[in-house]
């Protein structure tokens, strides 16, 4: 048995210092505001206007949180700076089949509406 | 020879097949790979909830209506709540961070300090869970549930609070609701009180049709009352905010996310005791701060996603 802790990871460089940690942090705390003042007016405009079946406002929510997500993983889970072949291999997965069983689920749960309301 | 010997001292630090795969410690890379398809149960748990959703889409609770309380102030405030605790999960992010940027940089006071932090963090998270459940299942404004387990609010047909919830506390006592009351109160003092005040009726939850949430008029209102029932707080059969399975998705997942802060909080303190006790010193490097690390950064990011799909979309 070999000890699994005798040595660490290869060392990849990433930015130097605490300077980005903390604008990663204004980045996440300013979307998150966003989100929020968004939430909480609601503007006519946003909501009124239909975009891929849902509302705008909707819409910039999720793109927004895809965004928040993307500079968790990248930077503060270090995975942008590891190498690229592991990077893929633990979001290739992710990427391919949340959408999918989204995509699956809610188009079965909009039938199941249709068939209720027929 | 020579190099063959070095080979041989560094089999301890490769793994069988002689090399690092993906330039990864074992460690590590099992942490990623139990990461990925944690991922994935919690896209089933969300996934199943918008299938939900969308069956039930016309009467489907809107979380303002539900969660609308802030420690301390009084009134309505919607998202207020939700968003200090997004706030405090990525503060906590952010000290794991610096936690595991001291722990390269060999500086045992700095991971002891932003670890501790980290705990700290975890543990007012936490915190702010349980008073976000004990509001949830003791309820707020109260409902009526009929006798085919419908859930409708009360409100007045006419006048400027047309089409808001009124609670049962101001149907039956007829003055506003004092911040943080409990009173329980019976079927019969509620049904008397409607039948009382003419300008009262029934709407469904949700949004409705073009925004108009489905309202009864006064007459059928009444009729749904017959074998109505009173309804206030929260249970996995019923609840006051309106389709059972609300209730049932909120304690899933956020209880699944909130089991998850709990483990992560307990590793931490098992790190932060063996960075207290030097164990990463003798070893040579903090790399089990940065696995638990990536633990901790998971729950930070599925409440991203639990915040935009409970509680904004």
């Amino acid at each position: 048995m070999s000890d699994n802790n005798a040595y660490p990871s290869e060392h990849h460089e990433g930015p130097e210092g605490t300077k980005w940690i903390w604008k990663v942090f204004w980045i996440l705390l300013i979307v998150t505001t966003v989100e929020v003042v968004l939430g909480i007016i609601k503007p006519a405009a946003l909501t009124d206007t239909h975009l891929l079946g849902t509302s705008l406002l909707n819409v910039i929510f999720i793109v927004l949180t895809i965004g928040k997500a993307y500079y968790i993983v990248a930077e503060f889970m270090h995975l942008g700076h590891e190498r690229k072949n592991f990077m893929w291999t633990i979001t290739l997965p992710i990427i391919v089949l949340i959408p999918y069983l989204t995509f699956i689920l809610l188009t079965e749960g909009g039938y199941m509406n249709t068939l209720m309301n027929m | 020879m020579a190099n063959g010997a070095a080979l041989e001292q560094n089999t301890t630090a490769l793994w069988g097949g002689g090399r690092q795969p993906f330039g990864v410690s074992y460690g590590k890379m099992m942490m990623w790979f139990f990461l990925l398809s944690d991922a994935l149960t919690f896209s089933g748990f969300l996934t199943a909830m918008g299938m939900y959703r969308f069956k039930y889409e016309t009467t489907w609770p809107i979380a303002e209506d539900v969660f609308t309380h802030f420690p301390f102030l009084h009134g309505e405030h919607p998202l207020l709540f939700v968003a200090l605790m997004t706030f405090i999960l990525i503060l906590s992010s952010v000290t794991m961070v610096l936690a595991v940027n001291a722990g390269h940089k060999m500086n045992t006071k700095g991971v002891i300090l932003w670890l501790g932090l980290t705990i700290v963090g975890g543990f007012t998270f936490l915190g702010s869970q349980a008073w976000e459940w004990y509001h949830f299942i003791n309820g707020d404004k109260g409902a009526i549930i009929t006798e085919s387990n419908t859930v409708m609010y009360v409100t007045p047909l006419e006048g400027e609070k047309a089409g808001e919830i009124i609670s049962m506390y101001e149907l039956i006592t007829g003055q506003e609701k004092p911040h943080g009351d409990h009173s329980e109160f019976r079927t019969a003092d509620m049904i008397a009180a409607f039948g009382l005040n003419e300008n009262m009726t029934l709407r469904m939850p949700g949004k409705g049709v073009d925004g108009q949430a489905i309202t009864l008029d006064r007459a059928a209102a009444l009729q749904e009352l017959k074998n109505a029932k009173i309804l206030q707080g929260a249970n996995m059969r019923a609840n006051e905010y309106g389709n059972v399975l609300f209730a049932d998705f909120f304690f899933f997942v956020t209880g699944f996310h909130g089991t998850h802060v709990f483990s992560g909080v307990v590793l931490n303190i098992i790190v932060f005791i063996n960075v207290l006790m030097g164990t990463y010193v003798r070893r040579g490097h903090y790399e089990m701060v940065e696995k638990v690390g990536l633990y901790w950064h998971f729950v930070d990011l599925v409440w991203v996603f639990v915040f935009t799909f409970f509680y904004l979309v």
